[in-house]
């Protein structure tokens, strides 16, 4: 069954190939704000790829902390297999799935394994244990040219060949279809606690990477409107010596916070106005001030609301060597991703040439090809 | 006698073009000064460069780059030599880029915990200098007293804690290199990532390949509080590869999870007197960190998973002397394997972990069928093999057999779904089991990439990733062997 899957998908894309129509690649449809406007490629005549139908765990050994799942297998499926074993996907990606209800929302399912890789995005955990691209091990794409490849493995070190699979997380399906991933997964902490502390953007950047520098089971570190909540995980010893170490107030509502804030639930994230990721060094000072914004990853990411103009936000974070995106809302027009030098630039377009030569593949969802 | 004149000719040349970079770079050029670049760790195999070149500005590397690009020069970058793969062997006609010259730690930045360094900088002065503010850099191959971390970053090196710490690739925020077309290009960034494609992970583990590393910033991650480590002796492989399992699937990642054999443990006995029952068939070597009291918790719960899994010994070392003296083993293990025989071969596979009893059996079968002695000393918590060939490089076609015998088990790990190499990279060493484990149009994938990074081609060409001319070459030799890959088995 696998293999008929796949050759069907291979076949698929050689007739679009030579059509020259855009394949618009999609799982559970609820990233499907994230990224630049899709275009229909070549001939305009767009067409949805469904892969939320190619679902299932192939293979998942826990005492080997490997899982290999298809691309269109709901994250939370595989959560909940994960966590039956106590293990966990340590880079805790947001599932952005809305709640149940009348259309649109019927049409958009649970977040799948497929389009976590594709766009690479991870929750709070990030700075502590590692991003999606650290806990990808093997890939199984279709290039843009029909071609079923795979690359990296099932194992936990494997340096064959260019590292294509790590590659293709963040890639937003522009370079193949994801059509198997494998993951090195761990353990689930035995403890975990929140603390919160009142503290101001300054001080709350200054306090986590100063607990950064320290043996200190850290786990998440978000400031929003003055407090500054930390997430402790790990062996219970750990977990109470760091407790007593830090202080602060044990905060109750934060078994809750964390998934409210990876799937951007808390009402800083609500209403229409545009929200901008501003990814930068965790040490970097408060940057543009009188905007709302919420830190997370320990200071390394700044989520900022409001119409800014994206000149100024994007050579603010130059400036302290970050970049931004236009993450939802606003004018797509101005570039949802920032601007790559000349240099790196040339470089993605001789990529996307050899992977996908006729530009098939999520036109214009990353960048203008 | 054409040949030679040309050679002669594009030697002038390059000489000519390397002598006016400016401000003027080192330039060796004499046979006698070229002799010690001829290889790398991976000795078997020698060349004389055309010529050598040490910069110490990333201004010098670009200015060499373009001007091999104009002349057509193959360029072969090297740091420290270490390489066990032949990643830095030079070639006849190629410039030998040694970055050895380029070692300054640019910036130490405590509160971002991150150090900004030149490629030649050694990797445990990274940890070193670190240190005072409770600082490491985590990757630790065993030669980290003189590698550098350009060659780290070129290989993606692992070491003894990638279980818990991961390897080069998950230690990076950024790296600078200067690509095939002398542009320089920043992959990853300052911040936790970076727009557009990972072109950092492309980059780390590339062997050369897509640029020349000229400046890394690594991660740093605070020194563990505690550690605590012990020793268990199985009386079977088996028994202690049964041990790593459930260490594991009790929840416990360990820092360190190490494997030695009969073969390795009688060695070190020989050498070192670690006062082992002589009749253990494996030793295992467990460390866990942490706070304290979580590491003194996992010791606790190693010890009896270990003595539940039939560990006819085990010791836990009480203080960092006795710890110490624990690790001399595991990082004495190659030295007093050479007492064996002053010649070995290390092999670098990686298996899914549950395959390791039938891969050290198979291992020794086919040792027994070539007559040579392996010994195994291995990270077993990463599945990571590596079984050293004892061969005699004054006995005719000795090492013949034992690079024949190291294509033989590198085979046995893809089909027991592992990989050929786990962390010492493809070289020239393994070009010809890259076409056991990757699909012709996989090869391509790889040409492409190098492609967009170096489009004529001239950074360490014929390394890493063989030609599919050669893998046809390959096949070829392969069924003569009667050793086709089985074309059922997965190959992920």
């Amino acid at each position: 069954m696998a293999e008929e899957f796949v050759s069907g998908l291979c076949e698929r894309i050689r007739a679009r190939a030579a059509s020259g129509g855009g394949l618009r690649i999609r799982g559970g449809g609820t990233k499907d704000f994230y990224g630049g406007d899709f275009y229909g490629g070549a001939t305009g005549a767009a067409e949805v790829l469904d892969m939320a139908g190619w679902t299932g765990i192939v293979a998942y050994e826990p005492r080997e902390l490997v899982l290999t799942v298809r691309a269109g297998t709901p994250l939370g499926e595989v959560e909940a297999a994960l966590a039956a074993e106590r293990q966990m996907l340590p880079f805790e990606p947001p599932h952005f799935a809305p709640a149940a209800g009348p259309p649109p929302n019927a049409s958009v399912g649970d977040a799948t394994i497929g389009g976590t890789v594709a766009t690479g995005l991870s929750g709070p955990r990030r700075p502590y244990a590692g991003a999606v691209r650290d806990f990808v091990l093997g890939t199984r794409i279709v290039n843009g040219k029909g071609e079923a490849l795979a690359f990296g493995g099932r194992v936990i070190k494997n340096v064959a060949g260019y590292d294509v699979s790590r590659l293709m997380a963040g890639a937003l399906g522009t370079l193949g279809v994801l059509t198997e991933i494998s993951f090195k997964v761990l353990p689930l902490p035995a403890a975990e606690t929140t603390l919160a502390f009142a503290l101001s953007q300054a001080e709350a950047i200054d306090a986590a990477n100063r607990w950064a520098g320290q043996p200190l089971p850290l786990s998440a570190c978000a400031w929003h409107e003055g407090i500054l909540r930390v997430r402790l995980s790990g062996a219970p010893p750990a977990v109470d010596a760091a407790k007593a170490k830090l202080g602060g107030d044990e905060d109750a509502a934060g078994e809750r916070f964390w998934p409210d804030l990876r799937d951007q639930r808390l009402d800083f994230f609500a209403g229409e106005s545009p929200l901008w990721r501003l990814a930068v060094p965790q040490t970097a000072a408060p940057l543009m001030p009188g905007h709302p914004q919420l830190l997370d990853w320990g200071g390394g990411v700044r989520w900022l609301r409001g119409p800014v103009d994206a000149f100024t936000v994007r050579s603010t974070v130059e400036r302290v060597g970050g970049h931004a995106t236009l993450f939802r809302g606003g004018d797509k027009s101005v570039g949802v991703f920032h601007p790559l030098p000349p240099a790196l630039m040339k470089i993605h377009r001789r990529l996307k040439a050899a992977f996908d030569p006729a530009g098939i593949l999520n036109p214009g969802r990353m960048y203008d090809f | 006698m054409g040949a030679v004149a040309l050679e002669a000719g594009s030697r002038a040349r390059a000489l000519a073009a390397l002598r006016a970079v400016r401000p003027p770079l080192a330039i060796v050029a004499d046979d006698e000064g070229l002799k010690p670049f001829e290889t790398d760790a991976f000795i078997a195999h020698r060349e004389t460069p055309m010529l050598a070149v040490l910069p110490e500005t990333q201004a010098q590397v670009r200015e060499i780059v373009l001007a091999c690009r104009r002349l057509g020069v193959p360029v072969v970058s090297r740091g420290a030599g270490t390489g066990i793969s032949g990643g830095a062997i030079p070639r006849s006609d190629g410039v030998l880029l040694v970055l050895t010259r380029m070692r300054r730690i640019v910036e130490l930045d405590t509160r971002a915990r991150v150090a900004h360094v030149e490629p030649g900088v050694r990797n445990l002065r990274v940890s070193e200098v670190a240190a005072p503010a409770g600082l490491f850099y985590a990757p630790d191959p065993s030669s980290q007293s003189v590698c550098s971390i350009g060659g780290n970053v070129a290989e993606n090196s692992g070491g003894v804690h990638c279980l818990k710490y991961g390897l080069t690739t998950h230690n990076l925020l950024a790296v600078r290199a200067v690509d095939g077309d002398g542009d320089v290009i920043d992959t990853g960034s300052l911040a936790l990532d970076a727009p557009g494609y990972d072109l950092l992970a492309l980059v780390t583990g590339s062997e050369g390949n897509l640029g020349v590393i000229t400046r890394v910033a690594v991660r740093l991650l605070p020194l563990p509080e505690a550690t605590q480590t012990l020793l268990a002796a199985f009386s079977s492989v088996r028994a202690a590869a049964e041990a790593v399992g459930e260490i594991i699937g009790a929840g416990i990642v360990p820092a360190a999870l190490e494997m030695m054999d009969r073969v390795v443990i009688e060695a070190c006995e020989r050498s070192m007197a670690l006062g082992f029952p002589v009749d253990a068939e494996a030793l295992l070597l467990v460390e866990v960190d942490g706070c304290a009291e979580e590491a003194l918790a996992a010791a606790g719960a190693v010890r009896g998973i270990l003595e539940r899994c039939g560990a006819v010994e085990v010791r836990l070392a009480a203080d960092a002397l006795e710890r110490e003296r624990l690790w001399k083993s595991r990082k004495g293990a190659f030295t007093a394997l050479a007492h064996i025989l002053p010649d070995f071969y290390t092999i670098d596979g990686t298996i899914p972990r549950r395959c390791l009893p039938e891969i050290l059996e198979r291992v020794y079968a086919l040792a027994a069928q070539y007559g040579l002695t392996v010994g195994n000393v291995f990270h077993a918590g990463d599945g990571n093999i590596h079984p050293c060939i004892f061969y005699d490089a004054n006995a005719p076609g000795d090492l013949d057999r034992a690079e024949e015998l190291g294509g033989r088990i590198l085979e046995a790990c893809v089909e027991a779904g592992g990989t050929i190499t786990g962390e010492h990279g493809v070289g020239i060493e393994k070009l010809r089991q890259m076409c056991v484990q990757f699909s012709p149009a996989e090869l391509s994938a790889f040409h492409a990439v190098k492609a967009a990074f170096d489009p004529d081609g001239i950074l360490n060409p014929g390394k890493a990733v063989p030609t599919l001319r050669r893998c046809t070459e390959f096949g070829g030799l392969r069924v003569e062997g009667g050793r086709l890959p089985r074309p059922d088995i997965p190959r992920f």
